[in-house]
C-alpha cells in the first residue's frame, strides 16, 4: 500500500487530516531506500528463533521437549542433502493431492448435478447431507476393515474428508446466485445452457473457492492423520518414527513441513482466484 | 434469437398492416393475482408503435407486476396480452453480470454472436466509449445503468421496457439519462413502457402517461407539451396538479410536494417475496 501521513494535530482536535504529497513517477532519482515489507514481517520470527536457540544453548529448553533450531536445520539440511526428506515428501504431496483431486472433482460434480437440476437434488441431496455429517476420520476402522490398511484406504479418507465441503460451498453458491441476474439473463433471451455458462458458473465460483480451501485444509488434517497409521513413507511416517526415537528435531521438521506445504498450497489458491474472480471489488481496485 | 424474428408480427408485415395500427404491445382482459389478491384486474392497454407510455401508480399498484408480464417475467392468469418477442427490459438495478466487463454485459444481449465492435458502438451510444472493459464493481450507478441501457438496446428491441430505471439515481445523473432516454428512444424508436413514481419525470418523458389504481387503469392522458420539455413549461404544472390529484395527492396544499408514491420498504418487501418465487421455479424447469 502507499504511504499516507497522518498527522491527528493537538490543535486539530476533531478532525482528520491527511496530507499526501502527489506520487511523481521519477525512477531512482528521489528513491529513498525502504526496507521492503516482507523483512519487516520477518523480524519478528528471527527474534523468536534466536531466543529460542539461547534458551536451548543455555540448557533451559532439553532437546528431549524440543530440540534447538540450529540442530533442526543441521538435520534439516542433511535429509534434504540426502534426499531422504524428498523422498517422503513426494509421497506425501502424492497422496494428498490425489485425494484432493478425487474429492474435489465428486464435490463439483455433484454440486453440479444437484445444483442445476431439481431432480438431481430430490435423488442425490439427502444421501449427500447424511454423509457428510459422518466425520470422515470415523469412517477409519470401517474402511480399514474394507479395504485394508493400505494406501487406498488412506486416499479414501482424504477423499471422504474433501468432497463435503466443496459439494456443500458449490451447491449452496449455485443456488444463492443473485435471482435478478437469472432473469436479467432470463429477459436478455439466454437458453439454459448459456444460462450455466454465463450465469450460474461465474457466480457460484467464489463458493467454489471457499469450499475449495475447506478441503485443502482437510486433506492436510487427514493427511497427518493417516500418515500416523501403519506407513513406510511419508512426513507421517518421518513423524512418527522420529517419536519413537525421540527425535525432537525431525518432528519439528515434519511440522514445518505441513505449514509450508499448507501456506504454498494456499497461495496457489490465492493466485488462482485472483485471476479467476478478477471481477469482484476487493480484486478490481487493487 | 431467429425465433424472435419469426414471430414477431408487430413490424415485419407490408405498410398496410402499420396503418391498421398493429400495436406492439396488446393487453386485453388480462388478469393476475396472488392468492386471493387481483394485482391486475381484467386490464386493457394498448401502446402504439415507438409510443412512449408512462406507467403512473401507487405502491403496490401493480405496475411492476404488469411490466414483468410484459417482459414475459412473469404469467397471466387469464386474458389476451399480445407483445413482441423482440423486447428488452431495465430494472431499478442494472442487473449486470458482475465476472462481465462492460462490453461483455452488452454482448451478451446480443443472441447472434456479435462481437466486441458492436458493443463498443452500443457503449458510445450511451456515452460509455471510455469504460467498455471496466467490470460493474468499478462502475457508478449511473455508468453501470446507462451499460444496462446499451445491453437492452443492442437487442434492437419493439418494446423497451423500463422499471424505474432512475430511481436510485442521483438527481443530477437522472437529468442526464432522461434527455439520453429520450436521444435514444428518437433514435431506435421502440415503443416504451416506463414505470415510475415521479410525475414530473412522466410527464418529461411520455407521449401518454396511464395512472394504474386497483389493477386497472384509472386513468390516461396524452400529453401534448413539445419536445425538449421542462417543468417551466407552460401548462407542466397544470398537468402536474391533474396527475397528483389522480394519484390521491393534493398538490395545491402547501408548496407543490415531490411526493415519492412508491414508498421504499413496500417494494423491497415484494421485491424480496419475489426473489424466492423466482429461485424456486428457476431451478424446476428442466
Ligand atoms: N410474487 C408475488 N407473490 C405474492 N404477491 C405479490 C408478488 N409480486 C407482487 N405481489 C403483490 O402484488 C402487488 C403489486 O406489486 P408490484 O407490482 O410490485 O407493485 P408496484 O410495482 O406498483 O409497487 C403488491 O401488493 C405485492 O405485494
Ligand atoms: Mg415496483
Amino acid at each position: 500500500m502507499t504511504e499516507t501521513t497522518l498527522e491527528p494535530l493537538a490543535a486539530d482536535a476533531g478532525f482528520l487530516t491527511v496530507n499526501k504529497r502527489p506520487t511523481v513517477q521519477k525512477d531512482s532519482a528521489d528513491n529513498r531506500w525502504h526496507i521492503p515489507a516482507f523483512v519487516l514481517r520477518l523480524l519478528s520470527p528471527i527474534a523468536l528463533l534466536l531466543l529460542w536457540e539461547l534458551a536451548s544453548q543455555a540448557g533451559w529448553i532439553p532437546s528431549r521437549v524440543i530440540a534447538a533450531p540450529s540442530q533442526i536445520g543441521g538435520t534439516l539440511w542433511a535429509m534434504i542433502v540426502s534426499g531422504e526428506l524428498g523422498k517422503h515428501l513426494w509421497v506425501s504431496l502424492h497422496r494428498a493431492l490425489l485425494g484432493l483431486g478425487i474429492g474435489v472433482t465428486i464435490g463439483v460434480v455433484a454440486a453440479l448435478v444437484t445444483g442445476l437440476s431439481k431432480r438431481g437434488e430430490l435423488i442425490l441431496d439427502s444421501p449427500m447431507q447424511m454423509l457428510r455429517t459422518i466425520p470422515s476420520l470415523a469412517l477409519v476402522p470401517l474402511f480399514i476393515l474394507w479395504f485394508g490398511i493400505g494406501e487406498f484406504t488412506k486416499i479414501a479418507l482424504i477423499v471422504t474428508g474433501t468432497t463435503f465441503p466443496v459439494y456443500l460451498n458449490l451447491f449452496s453458491g449455485i443456488r444463492n446466485i443473485d435471482p435478478k441476474l437469472i432473469e436479467a439473463a432470463n429477459t436478455l433471451g439466454l437458453n439454459r445452457r448459456e444460462l450455466i455458462w454465463h450465469v450460474i458458473l461465474p457466480g457460484s465460483l467464489p463458493s467454489f473457492f471457499v469450499g475449495l480451501r475447506y478441503s485443502l485444509g482437510i486433506s492436510w488434517l487427514a493427511l497427518v492423520f493417516v500418515e500416523q497409521i501403519n506407513t513406510t513413507a511419508g512426513i507421517g511416517f518421518l513423524a512418527s518414527d522420529a517419536r519413537d526415537f525421540m527425535r525432537t528435531d525431525v518432528i519439528v521438521i515434519c511440522l514445518l513441513i505441513y505449514s509450508v506445504l499448507g501456506l504454498v498450497i494456499d497461495g496457489i489458491i490465492r493466485t488462482l482466484e485472483r485471476y479467476a474472480l478478477a471481477w469482484r471489488p476487493t480484486f478490481v481496485r487493487t | 434469437m431467429a425465433v424472435d424474428l419469426a414471430i414477431d408480427r408487430s413490424n415485419g408485415a407490408s405498410g398496410a398492416d402499420t396503418s391498421r395500427n398493429p400495436a406492439p404491445v396488446q393487453l386485453r382482459n388480462v388478469v393476475r393475482q396472488f392468492g386471493e389478491q387481483r394485482v391486475i384486474d381484467e386490464l386493457d392497454l394498448d401502446i402504439a408503435p415507438a409510443e412512449f407510455v408512462a406507467l403512473l401508480g401507487a405502491s403496490g399498484s401493480g405496475k411492476t407486476t404488469l411490466l414483468r408480464m410484459l417482459a414475459g417475467l412473469d404469467s397471466i392468469d387469464s386474458g389476451q396480452l399480445r407483445v413482441p418477442l423482440a423486447r428488452a427490459a431495465v430494472f431499478q438495478e442494472p442487473r449486470l453480470m458482475p465476472w462481465k466487463s462492460a462490453w461483455r454485459n452488452v454482448v451478451l444481449g446480443l443472441r447472434n454472436g456479435a462481437g466486441k465492435r458492436h458493443a463498443e458502438q452500443a457503449l458510445t451510444e450511451v456515452g460509455l466509449a471510455h469504460r467498455v472493459t471496466a467490470f460493474p464493481a468499478t462502475l457508478s450507478g449511473g455508468e453501470a445503468q446507462r451499460v444496462a441501457l446499451a445491453r437492452a438496446l443492442v437487442r434492437e428491441p419493439k418494446l423497451l421496457l423500463l422499471d424505474e430505471p432512475f430511481a436510485a439515481l442521483d438527481a443530477l445523473t437522472r437529468i442526464r439519462m432522461h434527455q439520453l432516454i429520450i436521444d435514444l428512444w428518437r433514435k431506435h424508436t421502440p415503443a416504451v413502457l416506463l414505470v415510475t413514481h415521479d410525475v414530473d419525470e412522466a410527464i418529461l418523458l411520455a407521449d401518454r402517461v396511464i395512472v394504474l389504481a386497483d389493477g386497472k387503469i384509472a386513468d390516461e392522458l396524452r400529453i401534448e407539451l413539445p419536445r425538449q420539455r421542462s417543468t417551466a413549461q407552460p401548462g407542466f404544472q397544470a398537468i402536474r396538479t391533474r396527475l397528483l390529484r389522480l394519484l390521491g395527492v393534493d398538490a395545491t396544499a402547501g408548496h407543490a410536494p415531490q411526493v415519492p408514491l412508491d414508498a421504499e420498504p413496500a417494494h423491497a418487501a415484494a421485491e424480496q417475496r419475489r426473489r424466492f418465487a423466482r429461485t424456486s421455479r428457476v431451478f424446476t424447469t428442466e
